[in-house]
């Protein structure tokens, strides 16, 4: 048994980068050594490359220069990098969500013929939500109007945007309107930023980080409505059994693992992969194993109950086990080295868009209209390199946990009404209240070389569910969590606080499920932190508040895309108090730290919480549940005011 | 010590030797030297408690080469020779400090020094202690930070055979 190691908290990974190191296969950790130490004027935000006459950089400590070649301060040049990190991130979501909206107008017009209406309550309540009618029209209509209205939302509109308009509370929205937040559309918000953030324009850096939170909110609303489309699509998540870690993959059957995000393809092939069994086993393989990584693998775990192989920075592992015969992507945190890696080990890698092309992958260019096709034109591949990996060893850590997985906003409400069928969230305002449950914590975003993998999430988890904080999670931040048994009912006796260990214990018991809900509940992938934002809504509403009032709060403890940048501001426009455990590129600038810290709570009520210690972030993270219980008028442990 | 030990000493000395070719002038030393002076020798502290440390080493540009300097600890250091009061010495390792605390704030050490690798202070001469090290086996700030190895921490016979076989290289190719 190979213990933790300086990489990772999880033994199977650490295994695979001591074979990795074996065989000299170079891997993210070997590479950020390299790289070490990294450069301090990017690290604090302030090199500026956004002209010809840079690369321009300020000194932090005041002895050389303090403005750009322009005459940018550190102040301007700092909330200029803020801003272009979240335009990305929102592209990232906003690009996943028109892909899904175009599926699903290519579904209503008939093109696209490997998909369906799956969950038509769903479709129906989306559509009647926006406006659309229903009455007497069939799904293929509904569907068809659904996928414009989403597209409508992309450009420059008079009204917000449909996915922000008619989900958030009333009184979050006429905040927003009247500090002039409200984003006009995701596109224009995202080109909005990138023409502020050119070379002469906008030059307040308070001005630049209030066009950075409506384009964050433009993230939001295109997450939103993915995570809407998707369920429409692939059927909304409810509770489901399954299994993560490497221990999941299986030596003597085809491997294929789905990397990224988008379930457009990934959920098709696991649609189709029964149909090719018969092909495995006249390979030699005891069948298909499809697996996931990252978001694409929360995707179909949350549908499908398909187990999580590893997730983020750990990806390069699971082919290092010399087991995987395919892995497959879409899009985002793919690292380009996944091809030297699969080089070495023998594994298959396929590009599937354009928007993520690697020299040293097969390329199968996805469509939709062709969906299936190219979904057995991939496990196919994969059969090929099964049979020629057949018989070779290979290394497959035995560890992995059992996961109880699905918990989507309705599955949630489901599982609640089984305590109060009339009034469902009741129960959970009522253990709010009474302090069994202190308030709730979402942990979201990426694992970061700069960490120990896991570490800081495993640190906080613990404190916070000792502390009766309820626990949803997300992406990566829920791979990381589920890789460590905290999606294990069987762990809440040891990981909860008494108040939530009964809380957990009556729901499931309500439920037949013969025990507790697990410590932490994975609500979906990383666009699906449109369901924590749906969940912490409904609470607000059902209570007559605003969500900064809510005794809630979000953590990215070790996050790395930009992505997650987009996610934090978007919860802090939306007034919650957001952890980040690896430093921001922002502390070159004084003014701009203590606007994302402090001064933004004047603005929305939320604010970031920077702290790399994990124990020092959960107890900043309980100190803001207590302020905002305290506000409420709500029990605060201790009764020990700050 | 010897005669003959002090000079077996001197000989094992490293010293920071620069590879101008090499430098990309993105002032990487001079933030790792600035860092080091700071309470906590972290950036990002520093930042957020708004410190101002000094540094000891410049990057400047001279036509299109660009190129770090610090002080070349000369042996017979002329900063040494022109302080008229004696707060530029030379310490027991043979490094050249300046005692703060007896500058007079003359600047005859920046007249004298060949390189201009003396800093200005609140009204008195700093330069490059080798106090960012930590310890006989830890190497100069500035060439810890260097990503691309424009600066190095070697002997003078190990900087010199590596000068000889470039030389030797390039005109071989010629």
């Amino acid at each position: 048994m190979i213990k933790p190691c300086a990489a990772s908290m999880d033994p199977a990974v650490c295994q695979m980068v001591e074979k990795a190191r074996e065989l000299g296969v170079e891997t993210v950790w070997d590479r950020y050594q390299a790289m070490l130490p990294q450069c301090g004027f990017g690290e604090t935000g302030l090199c500026c490359r956004h002209c010809l006459q840079g690369p321009c950089r300020i000194d932090p400590f005041g002895d050389g220069p303090q403005k750009g070649i322009c005459g940018a301060t550190a102040d301007v040049i700092v909330a200029r990098g803020v801003d272009r990190a979240i335009a990305a991130g929102a592209a990232g979501h906003s690009g996943h969500a028109r892909h899904l909206a175009h599926t699903m107008k290519k579904l209503a017009e008939g093109s696209a013929p490997d998909y369906a209406i799956k969950d038509r309550a769903k479709l129906h309540a989306v559509a009647e939500r926006n406006g659309i009618p229903t009455e007497g029209r069939s799904d293929t209509e509904i569907a068809l109007d659904l996928a414009q209205r989403a597209l409508e939302d992309f450009k420059e509109n008079e009204t917000p945007p449909a996915w922000l308009a008619h989900t958030l509370p009333e009184k979050r929205l006429e905040l927003l309107s009247e500090k002039g937040l409200l984003p006009k559309g995701i596109d224009y918000e995202i080109a909005d930023v990138m023409h502020r953030t050119h070379y002469g324009a906008d030059a307040d850096a308070t001005n630049l980080i209030r066009a950075g939170m409506r384009c964050a909110l433009g993230d939001l609303d295109g997450s939103y409505m993915a995570t809407d489309i998707s369920d429409i699509l692939f059927g909304t998540p409810q509770p489901v059994v399954t299994e993560a870690d490497l221990g999941v993959l299986k030596a003597d059957a085809v491997n294929v693992a789905v990397h990224g995000h988008n379930p457009v393809l990934s959920d098709v092939i696991v649609t189709v992969a029964p149909e090719m069994e018969e092909e495995a086993r006249a390979a030699g393989a005891t069948g298909i194993n499809i697996v996931g990584i990252c978001c694409t693998g929360n995707e179909v775990l949350m549908r499908h109950g398909i187990p999580a192989c590893t997730h983020s920075l750990s990806q390069e592992m699971a082919l290092i086990t010399g087991a995987v015969d395919a892995v497959v992507v879409d899009y985002q945190c793919i690292m380009p080295s996944l091809a030297t890696v699969a080089e070495c080990m023998g594994t298959t890698l396929i590009t599937t868009t354009d928007i993520t092309r690697i020299p040293g992958a097969v390329h199968v260019e996805f469509t939709e209209e062709r969906a299936a096709e190219h979904a057995r034109e991939i496990l196919r591949l994969a059969i090929q390199n099964f049979a020629r990996r057949r018989g070779r060893p290979v290394d497959i850590p035995e560890r992995k946990s059992k996961v109880v997985a699905g918990f989507s906003v309705e599955a949630i409400v489901n599982a609640l009404a089984k305590l109060n069928p009339e009034d469902p969230l009741k129960p959970l305002i009522d253990q709010l209240a009474a302090g069994n449950i202190r308030g709730v914590c979402l942990f979201a975003g990426c694992n970061n070389v700069k960490v120990q993998q896991d570490r800081n999430f495993i640190t906080m988890a613990r404190r916070l569910l000792k502390e009766n904080v309820l626990l949803v999670a997300t992406g990566c931040g829920a791979g990381a969590l589920m890789r460590h048994g905290f999606m294990d009912p069987a762990n809440v006796e040891e990981l909860c606080g008494d108040g939530l260990k009964a809380v957990l214990k009556a729901i499931g018991e309500a439920n037949g499920l013969g025990g507790p809900l697990p410590a932490v509940l994975h609500m979906g992938s990383c666009v699906d932190n449109s369901r924590a934002v749906a969940l912490a809504v409904a609470v607000a509403n059902r209570l007559g508040v605003d969500l900064d009032q809510l005794p809630v709060v979000a953590s990215a403890p070790e996050a790395t895309a930009e992505k997650a940048v987009a996610i934090g501001t978007y919860a802090v426009t939306l007034g919650l108090p957001v952890h980040v455990g690896v430093t921001l590129p922002v502390v070159g600038s004084p003014f701009v730290t203590n606007l994302l810290t402090n001064t933004a709570k004047d603005l929305t009520g939320g604010y970031f919480i920077v702290e790399t210690r994990p124990e020092a972030a959960a107890e900043k993270l309980l100190a803001a549940i207590d302020e905002r219980r305290a506000r409420l008028g709500l029990s605060v442990p201790g009764g020990v005011l700050r | 010590m010897t005669t003959a030990v002090k000079q077996k000493a001197a000989k094992q000395q490293k010293e920071i030797f620069i590879r101008p070719q090499l430098c990309t002038g993105c002032h990487s030393c001079e933030l790792a030297c600035a860092v080091s002076h700071t309470t906590d020798r972290d950036l990002v502290a520093a930042a957020l408690r708004g410190e101002r440390p000094p540094r000891y080493i410049w990057v400047d540009q001279f036509d299109g080469l660009k190129a770090p300097t610090v002080c070349r600890q000369c042996k017979n250091a002329p900063c040494v020779t022109a302080c008229p009061t004696g707060a530029m010495y030379v310490a027991d390792n043979d490094i050249k400090v300046c005692d703060v605390n007896q500058c007079i704030g003359c600047w005859m050490c920046v007249v004298a020094c060949p390189f201009g690798a003396i800093a200005q202070g609140d009204g008195v001469a700093l330069k490059c202690s080798r106090d960012c090290m930590q310890g006989e086996d830890d190497i100069p700030a500035c060439v810890r930070a260097c990503p691309t190895g424009a600066l190095v921490y070697m002997t003078v016979a190990e900087f010199a055979a590596e000068r000889r076989r470039a030389t030797a290289v390039s005109s071989r190719a010629r």
